[in-house]
């Protein structure tokens, strides 16, 4: 009773589109009136605090190859630490910006994992170009953290780091465990 | 000069002006149909990744775990649960705003 490796990327895939419209929702009305009331406010780090222990699941079961072992670990490790530091600025306990620094290195170090367990070159499969496309694509967005923590004012660090969930979420529910990479158009590996 | 005349200028402490608030709460409440739509437009595209219409040989997370139905799911859950309570605070700051 084990789901299939790419439903278990669909369900991800779900959360983080979730997370991408609660923070493009959080960028349209304010930080202000998204935090509100109470249970809003709260809801994001808990998201990602659970999203992180169905990870440390996803880990259990992936004793198939300690590479993706240790990945999915790095990645459930990345997100309770980035939960965490989040419930801790909503409760007021840490103030200052620079703590957007702790989901910078996050996404950077998740970036890393995704590039180093994927043993394929970028043609190979569909699943190896999305891990490569992901991986580059989390390293490069770690900008977004670093950006918001160096001048948390400025509108687009905020939209660079919630539309990275929406392009994670689009890049994930593409992944299939054996397809071609752009299907129909023949782009496909051995 | 008589005080009830010459008052003090309100400051806005918003961050919103009042005629940005319209355009946040339809942005708001766009965001979970769109998504809804998307998931439709891929069912219609990709009608083979939804288990319901392509029965042979799927098991119990297939039925679970289907994209485009996800994508819907989500987009629902936003725009039943999420949305409304955005839309509504955002017009409590009008009505508290001295300018509305």
């Amino acid at each position: 009773m084990i789901p299939k490796p790419e439903e278990a990327h669909w369900l991800a895939a779900s959360v983080a589109l979730f997370v991408g419209l609660l923070l493009v929702a959080e960028l349209i009305v304010g930080r202000d009136v998204f935090r509100e009331r109470a249970w809003r406010a709260y809801l994001l780090p808990t998201v990602v605090i659970c999203s992180s222990v169905l990870l440390w699941v996803i880990t259990i079961f992936s004793t198939f190859s300690m590479l993706h072992l240790l990945a999915h670990a790095i990645w459930a490790q990345a997100a309770l630490v980035a939960g965490a530091v989040e419930l801790a600025v909503v409760r007021g306990k840490l103030r200052s910006p620079r703590w957007s620094l702790v989901p910078a290195f996050a996404l950077f170090v998740s970036g890393v994992a995704f590039l180093v367990h994927e043993q394929d070159a970028w043609l190979y499969s569909r699943s190896a170009f999305l891990h490569h496309a992901i991986g580059w694509m989390l390293i490069v967005v770690a900008l977004f953290p670093l950006g918001q923590a160096l001048e948390p004012r400025r509108v687009v660090w905020r939209a660079g780091f919630a539309l990275t969930f929406v392009l994670l979420a689009v890049l994930l529910f593409a992944d299939r465990d054996a397809a071609p990479i752009f299907g129909r158009f023949g782009l496909s590996g051995p | 000069m008589s005080s009830d005349i010459a008052t003090n200028i309100p400051r806005d402490d918003s961050p919103l002006s009042v005629h940005q608030r319209p355009v946040r709460a339809l942005a708001v409440q766009v965001l979970g149909p769109a998504t809804v739509v998307c998931g439709i437009v891929w069912a219609v595209a990709q009608p083979y990744r939804i288990a319901l219409f392509d029965r042979d040989g799927k098991g119990f997370y297939d039925y679970l775990v289907q994209g485009p139905l996800l994508v819907m799911l989500v987009g629902l859950v936003f725009a039943v649960a999420i949305a409304p309570g955005l839309v509504d605070d955002l017009a409590g700051g009008v009505s508290r705003d001295p300018e509305a």
